[in-house]
């Protein structure tokens, strides 16, 4: 019995199954990163991208989205499928979660899929749903959140975070060319805002203006926190591709 | 390797003996365990003639006499399989669709009035236009359309903010609104502050100091306050720029109408005029089709009556 040999080896027996089960993974995986088809090539009418990075305070909704552990019950991944997109509205396009790390796809649904949440509720409705859900939903199981509405925003290390996105290929500007290039890439008003030197500034900019939580005296996570719910899934406008369009990226 | 005894038959045990006397069999893989492994195999490999599988380069083998067609504009088109156009196959010419697309397409060019006074498209538009509402409007409105006070309208009284025709139902939903009332902190002083509202609640008939009424209607009617720009001299309000209306009895913002006491009214009254009013009912329209809009107009126009 040859397997014996393995067996009773353990140093040869833990190589062995680690090549065994690469062997699928990267299969499956590798490919995708050289197939043209992989990420859906997805344009504004004038040439630009329409699938952009977050902007500061959306990047720190999605800190905080992370951290209250939200993707344990949402997912956010339309998949194809008839009763999906009649709920949520058009699935999911790889390219639209290609500047999140990680990414937030999910497949355990306790409550509904937000990738499409954006636009579809008021500002008002989400900070009273994340505050009290049960108000507004009398059969909500999800918990309160109602420090988000006491917690000042912190914000300080923005930038850093945004350099941190930066090197896993988020394409947020640090030099000059990369500004200039992103300009090209999205057009002038978000270049800025992907211009990591005016982060802080951007990011109280963007809630001043938003004024996510009805509260203009401060800046809280609520803010931060409803600017990203409400950025998801907005950015592709699909009225402008024909039926069966993003099919052929399949 | 040894070999022992087993009721009736010798089987191969692995040779070692731990403690003295355990041993451990070595019997072969059972037979239908290594019959279903070798039907995986070949399994995977009819997969592969018939679905999309093995990538070459920058693209990948997409499958043999196994297309899915589908129709764009009029012209037919064969691709791979994948669900993505299985998915607008299933849109164009499924089943469930289909049927459904029949049922759409009559309420999508029928009028209004056709529609509520044919009882099969309300039936239709009742059964479709509550699996919309609960899936969109649901979660501000209430499941049953009932509203919270003070932050989302109530759908099944009487009272119609932005008008409750079918058209005006019809381009809210399509559109939104932005519902904004200016907050009067810093406009008026305490005293001022307790006659406009001692003047709001004598609208529908529930104010007790006639001096602050006199006071407040000044106010109100006047360019002091300048309220009538919005609610208009008599308080009825304006459905072009959906302010309220005051005389009557329903209170959708301020809570008035669950309190029994003057000073408890009177603050709440107090509070929407000092903070204002700002909430967004969302557009629709991209989200939701126009048929989809069109049935939801009925759904709702139903649980009210409308007006």
């Amino acid at each position: 019995m040859r397997h014996e040999k393995i067996e009773t080896n353990v140093g040869l027996l833990i190589v062995l199954t680690l090549i065994v089960i690469s062997i699928g993974g990267l299969i499956e995986i590798v490919p995708l990163f050289f197939i043209d088809e992989t990420i859906e090539q997805v344009q504004t009418p004038d040439g630009k991208d329409a699938i952009r990075p977050y902007s500061a305070l959306e990047t720190r909704g999605r800190d905080i989205y992370i951290r209250e552990g939200c993707y344990l019950c949402h997912s956010q991944m339309i998949r194809p499928f008839r009763d999906e997109i009649l709920r949520y509205g058009h699935y999911s396009l790889a390219a639209e979660s290609q500047y999140d790390h990680p990414f937030q796809w999910g497949s355990k649904r306790t409550g509904p899929d937000l990738a499409r949440v954006g636009g579809k509720y008021s500002n008002e409705w989400h900070k009273q749903h994340l505050m009290a859900p049960r108000s507004v939903m009398p059969d909500s199981i999800m918990p309160n959140y109602p420090w988000l509405q006491e917690n000042s925003l912190a914000y300080n290390d923005i930038a850093s975070r945004m350099k941190a996105l930066r090197l896993v290929g988020v394409p947020y500007s640090l030099t000059d060319a990369e500004y200039e290039k992103n300009i090209e890439r999205f057009g002038k008003g978000i270049a800025d805002q992907l211009n990591i030197h005016a982060a802080e500034d951007n990011l109280v900019a963007q809630a001043d203006q938003g004024n996510y939580d009805g509260d203009q005296s401060r800046l809280t996570e609520m803010d931060a926190l409803v600017a990203y719910l409400q950025v998801l899934g907005t950015m592709v406008d699909f009225k402008q591709y024909e039926e069966g369009h993003f099919a052929e990226f399949r | 390797m040894s070999e022992t005894k087993k009721t009736g038959q010798t089987v191969q045990t692995t040779g070692h003996a731990w403690d003295g006397d355990i041993q451990e069999y070595n019997n072969p893989i059972p037979r239908w365990w290594l019959w279903s492994f070798y039907a995986t195999v070949i399994f995977a490999i009819v997969y592969w003639i018939f679905y999309p599988a093995w990538p070459i380069g920058h693209s990948y083998t997409p499958g043999v006499m196994n297309t899915i067609t589908y129709t764009v504009n009029g012209e037919e088109k064969t691709t791979h399989w994948n669900t993505r156009a299985l998915l607008v196959r299933d849109m164009q010419t499924g089943e469930a669709a289909v049927k459904q697309r029949k049922h759409m397409q009559e309420v999508a060019n029928a009028s209004f009035s056709a529609i509520l006074s044919d009882p099969k498209m309300i039936d239709f538009s009742s059964k479709i236009g509550k699996v919309l509402f609960e899936d969109n409007c649901a979660a501000c409105h209430g499941m049953g359309g009932q509203g919270v006070v003070g932050l989302f309208p109530n759908l099944v009284d009487d009272d119609w903010l932005w008008g409750g025709r079918t058209e005006d139902i019809q381009n809210t939903i399509s559109a939104g609104h932005i519902g904004f009332m200016p907050a009067f902190d810093k406009t008026f002083s305490e005293q001022q502050m307790d006659d406009v509202t001692e003047f709001v609640l004598s609208l529908s008939g529930q104010a007790k100091d006639k001096e602050r009424v006199a006071r407040g209607k000044v106010l109100f009617t006047g360019e002091g306050g300048g309220c009538y720009y919005c609610h208009n001299q008599q308080g009825t309000g304006i459905k072009s720029v959906g302010s309220a209306n005051l005389t009557d009895h329903i209170w959708t913002i301020a809570d008035v109408a669950s309190q029994k006491d003057i000073m408890a009214k009177r603050t709440r009254v107090r509070e929407v005029i000092s903070h204002g009013v700002n909430r967004t009912m969302p557009t629709w329209k991209g989200r939701l089709s126009d048929e989809e809009i069109k049935l939801l107009t009925v759904y709702v126009y139903n649980l009210s009556g409308g007006k």
